[in-house]
């Protein structure tokens, strides 16, 4: 339909726009394209229009609805395409007689859709009345794209710019020379807190807020888990701290309360898909807060639903997967783990306590190098570890016989997203046949969809590949270099077909059936 | 909200009696504006709204008449007086407002000179969850002459002996020449966890401590604590070492003081926060650790922690020594944005101003008179044909016609006579030169004050 054509034509200038052409050239082109095509529309419609229109004159008595509600109602069943592009169009024409067309197919529309389930026309309605109009006839099929990953397009950056500043955030400057192809993403510098514009003592946010973004942006708390837990610690303290303003309803100030707090936090460091589940599902909690209730019994509420996330989805959900995990563990084996996944460590010293003799292998790789906290942890329960660097892989691998590996979300399409080097331990672990069990918990289920590295991935200080070495920094002076760019990826996409099990707390499924799991969780919901 | 600033105003200027016998230090004049403005405006620039200032009641009087202090500083002042006579410590002085403090704070001193990036050292503070953060400087070698130095500088000027921990942020050992008998000692078990230690000599305190409140209220239970910078903060950074922390062993040491257990375990009780468990857990599952080489967990599992910022550059004095005073007028004009001659100052035409020199309002300079490289206060009277190079002219002063001054100081309401040649001189406050005297190198102040040791 001349709807995907849209859609081509519009990635098709994405990629122009790569070049560096301002988006606004494009952005117009795109609205020329969808008038022309609203009018070829429009003009079909016409045809049918008043042919149908003497009918429907004697028939519906419903002439009341038509001017007052917006033109966006007036989508025509029969061509169902053309229906969210007409309300723009139809805005256009201000002829009365229109107007009464477009009561006659209201009505007559009404009465097909008092047959049909009610919802679609909710979910039509309100995408069609959008006023960019997303082409949309059962759900959107275009969404709009988060700010972090349109950072080379000066109008998403200009609407950013414009969000931080009403609420009072400060925002911070990405950092050094970008490689091309992650030109879209933020990159941050350590030397440049996200602190340096706050005032001291902080007053628009929230000093336990202030304090975590720090701590992400230095690392401190590093982790998916850790990351959640710390956020989930925080916002028990801001609602703690919170007092309802007068002529305030608790669950919708609260909710506009940590709007600010979420922008500062991603400016220190990109959310990670559980932090974005865990604030999606406060949220919802506050939100769902009766009005009725006190202030004081709101919020022990709100404590205890934040106190029993914690304990359902991190720390039960690890112990039972560690339940399934050890069934996979057998006396004798040689268990291959990358960088530090709190969970897979949870799961090797608790296997190590049920007495199963295995002996693992940590590899690990550069600027982080966190499999050195990871080889202190098991080291210091007692198992015997070996530890190589990701460069040694091939080298190790006929001995291992089964590979553990963390997993940062598991995507909708059976991805597994976790730190980068991964989807390299998985790929050689395949080639020599070793079996790789991901380990991750239900709520770092995730409805995005990616296939590759590159459209959304996070890039870390460049300034942290600079080693010195016998007295010398070689990369001191990378940025007078102008061909010379540092890239410092921190995540990276396994394609399903190298994952072999993925132990959740809801049992051990194979990758594709993530999509079934999210489609549960939200019927649960 | 997250911190509270208090300013301690109330210190003598015991090592610049000279200079301070009139004039309380806060209200030294430096660049022609009072000591006490300066971090005032450092608080002011990066947001603070108010301010607890316990000083003297003769600066409070000061405070709040001085028309400029009114307009040039934004901030609410909440003053508290102690006697000047009490020989109050600082620590001791916040006893005193305990009451006032709600939150964290931060202590800043009076004779502070700085345009150091605060959130350095406050972030250290708010990330690492520290008990006690703090600021240093590199020290800078004073150039300038000195007047009423005989000699050499004494290198005995007792140094302090800090010691850091690899990355240059956490403190590990602080100790004052002074406080040590034969040598460093060194404790094994700070050895065993932080096996690389730098030892620096060379650093300057500024005297700015961010402390949490749970040290406010230990300071309550320990009336014995009189000052800061003396007791509390080398104090606070030997206990983060202390095996004692551990709570659970503290209660079958019946041998040790009750009173010291009690202290200990306020200390770390109060700053432990009600959400630990989860704090732990996040702490347990976060892949970073402060230090790498041993067992052990991220800090050690200690509760206790201090963090020292130290600049590598930028400005930093203390103004706490004629040395440090004459330095810091020198440096300071270079910071404003303000025109160097004050508007409301009557220059005349045929005087010669240098660049570098600043003139008060209110000045009157007569003709043929040469100003270089010199700092001259509000509502001086310089007459015809002086020469001032170098030197600090404070406020209300008078100098009679053919003076020739050259690197001295001089004090409030001082009356030079005609024709006097004054070299690296102090002329303390109120003096009255004799005409045509000639002084180098000598310090001038009244017959009463010579008792003041």
């Amino acid at each position: 339909m001349s709807m995907l054509v849209t859609e081509e034509d519009e990635k098709k200038q994405e990629i122009i726009r790569a070049k560096g052409e301002g988006k606004e050239l494009t952005k117009e082109e795109k609205q020329r394209l969808r008038k022309e095509k609203k009018q070829h529309k429009k003009n079909k419609k016409d045809d049918r229009g008043p042919p149908e229109k003497e009918k429907e004159k004697a028939s519906v008595p419903a002439p009341s609805k038509p001017a007052t509600q917006s033109p966006a109602h007036k989508a025509a069943p029969v061509p169902v395409n053309a229906s969210a592009s007409e309300s723009p169009v139809a805005a256009e024409k201000p002829a009365k007689s229109k107007a009464e067309l477009r009561a006659d197919r209201r009505a007559r529309q009404d009465s097909e859709r008092a047959s049909k389930p009610g919802k679609k026309e909710v979910g039509q309605q309100s995408t069609s009345s959008k006023p960019k109009a997303t082409p949309s006839e059962l759900q959107p099929v275009v969404k709009r794209l988060p700010e972090h990953v349109q950072v080379d397009d000066p109008a998403a950056l200009k609407k950013l710019a414009k969000k931080l500043e009403r609420q009072q955030v400060p925002l911070r400057s990405d950092y050094g020379y970008k490689v091309s192809l992650f030109s879209h993403l933020h990159q941050y510098s350590r030397k440049n807190p996200p602190t340096q514009q706050i005032s001291i003592p902080v007053t628009a946010i929230h000093p336990s807020i202030v304090r975590l973004g720090l701590q992400y942006s230095q690392g401190i708390i590093a982790g998916s888990n850790a990351r959640s837990v710390a956020l989930l610690h925080a916002f028990k303290q801001v609602i703690q701290d919170y007092s309802t303003p007068p002529n305030e309803e608790l669950s919708r100030d609260l909710v506009n309360k940590l709007s600010p707090y979420i922008s500062f936090l991603s400016q220190c460091r990109p959310l990670s898909a559980s932090m974005g589940n865990a604030i999606k599902y406060i949220k919802k909690e506050i939100s769902n807060i009766p009005n009725q209730c006190k202030e004081e019994e709101a919020k022990r509420r709100l404590q205890e639903c934040i106190d029993s996330y914690i304990n359902e989805k991190i720390i039960l959900a690890s112990q039972a997967i560690s339940k399934y995990a050890i069934e996979k563990i057998s006396d004798g084996d040689v268990i291959l783990v990358y960088g530090c996944s709190s969970l897979v460590n949870h799961i090797l010293c608790e296997a190590f306590e049920k007495q199963r003799k295995f002996r693992v292998i940590v590899v690990d790789s550069r600027p982080r190098l966190e499999g050195r906290e990871a080889l202190r942890r098991l080291v210091k329960k007692g198992i015997r570890c070996t530890y190589v660097l990701i460069s040694a892989l091939s080298y190790i691998l006929p001995e291992v016989s089964k590979v553990f590996l963390g997993a940062h979300a598991l995507l909708a399409n059976g991805y597994v997203m976790s730190r980068v080097g991964t989807s390299q331990i998985a790929l050689v672990a395949k080639a020599y046949n070793v079996p790789v069990l991901v380990c991750c918990e239900t709520y770092k289920f995730c409805e995005r969809v990616q296939t590759d590295s590159f459209v959304s991935n996070e890039l870390d200080d460049p300034d942290d590949l600079i080693v010195t070495r016998n007295g010398k920094t070689h990369l001191e002076n990378w940025q007078t270099v102008k061909s010379l760019g540092l890239l410092n990826l921190v995540y990276d996409v396994t394609p399903p077909d190298f994952v072999d099990l993925v132990i959740t707390d809801l049992g051990m499924i194979p990758c594709t059936s993530v999509p079934v799991v999210l489609r549960v969780k939200n019927v649960d919901q | 909200m997250e911190l509270q600033a208090v300013l301690m105003a109330a210190g003598g200027g015991s090592r610049m009696m000279d200079l301070t016998y009139n004039t309380p230090k806060p209200l030294l004049p430096v660049g022609n504006k009072p000591l006490i403005w300066y971090p005032l405006n450092l608080l002011e620039r990066v947001g603070f709204e108010e301010v607890i200032v316990i000083t003297t009641k003769e600066v409070q009087k000061a405070l709040s008449t001085d028309q400029r202090m009114k307009t040039d500083v934004k901030m609410r002042l909440d003053v508290v007086c102690i006697q000047e006579d009490a020989d109050m410590g600082t620590a001791d002085a916040l006893r005193h407002i305990q009451q006032k403090i709600k939150t964290d704070i931060l202590v800043v001193s009076c004779d502070l000179i700085t345009d150091v990036a605060l959130h350095e050292v406050v972030d250290l503070f708010r990330a690492h969850n520290a008990t006690l953060s703090m600021l240093m400087s590199k020290v800078h070698e004073f150039t300038e002459t000195v007047p009423g130095q005989k000699g050499k500088k004494k290198a005995g000027e007792q140094r302090d002996f800090v010691g850091v921990d690899v990355t240059g942020k956490r403190l590990l050992f602080m100790a004052n020449e002074a406080d040590l008998d034969e040598g460093l000692v060194l404790r094994k078990s700070i050895m065993r966890k932080h096996p690389r230690m730098l030892i620096k000599t060379g650093l300057l305190d500024a005297h700015l401590y961010c402390l949490k409140r749970s040290v406010v209220d230990f300071l309550v239970h320990n009336k014995s604590v009189t000052s800061i910078r003396g007791e509390l903060v080398p104090y606070l950074v030997r206990k983060q070492f202390s095996k004692s922390l551990n709570s659970k062993t503290a209660t079958e040491d019946t041998e040790r003081n009750q009173k010291q257990q009690d202290a200990d375990h306020n200390l770390e009780l109060l700053s432990t926060s009600k959400d630990e468990a989860l704090v732990q857990l996040a702490r347990e599952r976060s892949c970073w650790n402060d230090h790498r080489g041993d067992m052990s967990e991220a800090y050690h599992g200690g509760k206790l922690r201090c963090y020292v910022h130290i600049m590598e550059e930028g400005m930093c004095y203390r103004v706490n020594t004629l040395a440090a005073y004459i330095e810091a007028n020198r440096v300071v004009p270079k910071l404003f944005e303000e025109p160097p001659i004050h508007p409301t100052a009557a220059v005349s035409e045929r005087s010669l101003v240098g660049s570098d020199s600043i003139i008060g309002p209110f000045c009157q300079i007569s003709d043929k008179t040469s100003i270089k490289r010199s700092n001259v206060g509000t509502s001086s009277i310089i007459k015809e044909k002086v020469k001032i190079t170098n030197s600090i002219i404070m406020n209300g002063v008078t100098i009679e016609e053919g003076c020739n001054i050259q690197g001295s100081v001089i004090c409030n309401n001082a009356v030079i006579g005609r024709g006097a040649d004054m070299k690296y001189c102090l002329v303390g406050s109120g003096q009255r030169i004799e005409p045509e005297t000639e002084r180098t190198n000598e310090v001038i102040v009244g017959s009463d004050q010579l008792m003041e040791i």
